[in-house]
């Protein structure tokens, strides 16, 4: 079980890798918006995968918690997108 | 058995989260990599807060964990949408293999304002009825 844990965390730690590559080259805003957010999603798989490797149960608290800045945070960032009218970037 | 289960459940989850990273990272325009991310990252983070909920298998867990699950299901799909939403009004480009946008010869991006396609001399036209109050 530890493996498989262990083998999950490399798998889910290269997908965060991969997303901040998209981050830091993503050709306009709403990409990295984009991003972000599974970012946040991802987060919130690692979270769950350590609440089962140390065993303690309130991590999925921070799990839920994480979640709802992620949603928070694209939605807030749609509204500044929106707002701002067209842009060329 | 159910560590089995267990392992399938966190490996498959991981692994469709790295399918939406790569998704993200290789797929041409802004919709299509929402199209990748969105799906396959919720799918993820469901399979393993099912491992986790089979993990500990209490009732406050097995509720919080399935309160996860719900609120992605739910909130998945709006933040795509307003996301998808935003980049349209401000001018993201499309892919130069998009074979339809059924957007653009009725959208505005000037007034903001949408047609409706049907807007015809034809359609504009009143046809009262007799059950229409004077």
């Amino acid at each position: 079980m530890d493996t498989v844990i262990l083998i999950s965390q490399v798998i889910m730690g290269l997908a965060l890798v991969l997303t901040f590559v998209r981050v830091v080259r993503g050709p306009s805003l709403p990409d990295r918006v984009v991003a972000l957010e599974l970012f946040s999603t991802t987060v919130v798989g690692l979270v769950g995968v350590y609440a089962i490797q140390s065993g303690v149960a309130s991590f999925l608290d921070a799990a839920i918690v994480i979640a709802l800045m992620g949603f928070l945070a694209a939605i807030g960032f749609a509204r500044f997108l929106e707002r701002g009218g067209p842009r060329d970037d | 058995m159910i560590e089995f289960i267990k392992g399938t459940l966190l490996i498959s989850g991981a692994s469709f989260m790295l399918l939406a990273a790569i998704g993200l990272l290789r797929l041409p325009d802004l919709l299509t990599r929402m199209h990748a991310t969105t799906k396959a990252a919720a799918l993820g983070v469901i399979l393993i807060m099912l491992a986790a909920a089979m993990h500990f298998a209490d009732v406050g867990v097995v509720a919080r964990a399935f309160a996860i699950i719900v609120f992605i299901l739910i909130t998945a799909p709006i933040a795509a949408h307003v996301i998808g939403r935003a980049a349209y009004f401000v001018g993201s480009r499309l892919w130069s293999g998009t074979v339809k946008d059924e957007l653009r010869p009725n959208y505005d991006p000037l007034t903001h304002e949408l047609k409706s396609g049907l807007e015809t001399h034809e359609n504009a036209k009143r046809h009262p009825r007799t059950t229409d109050p004077d």
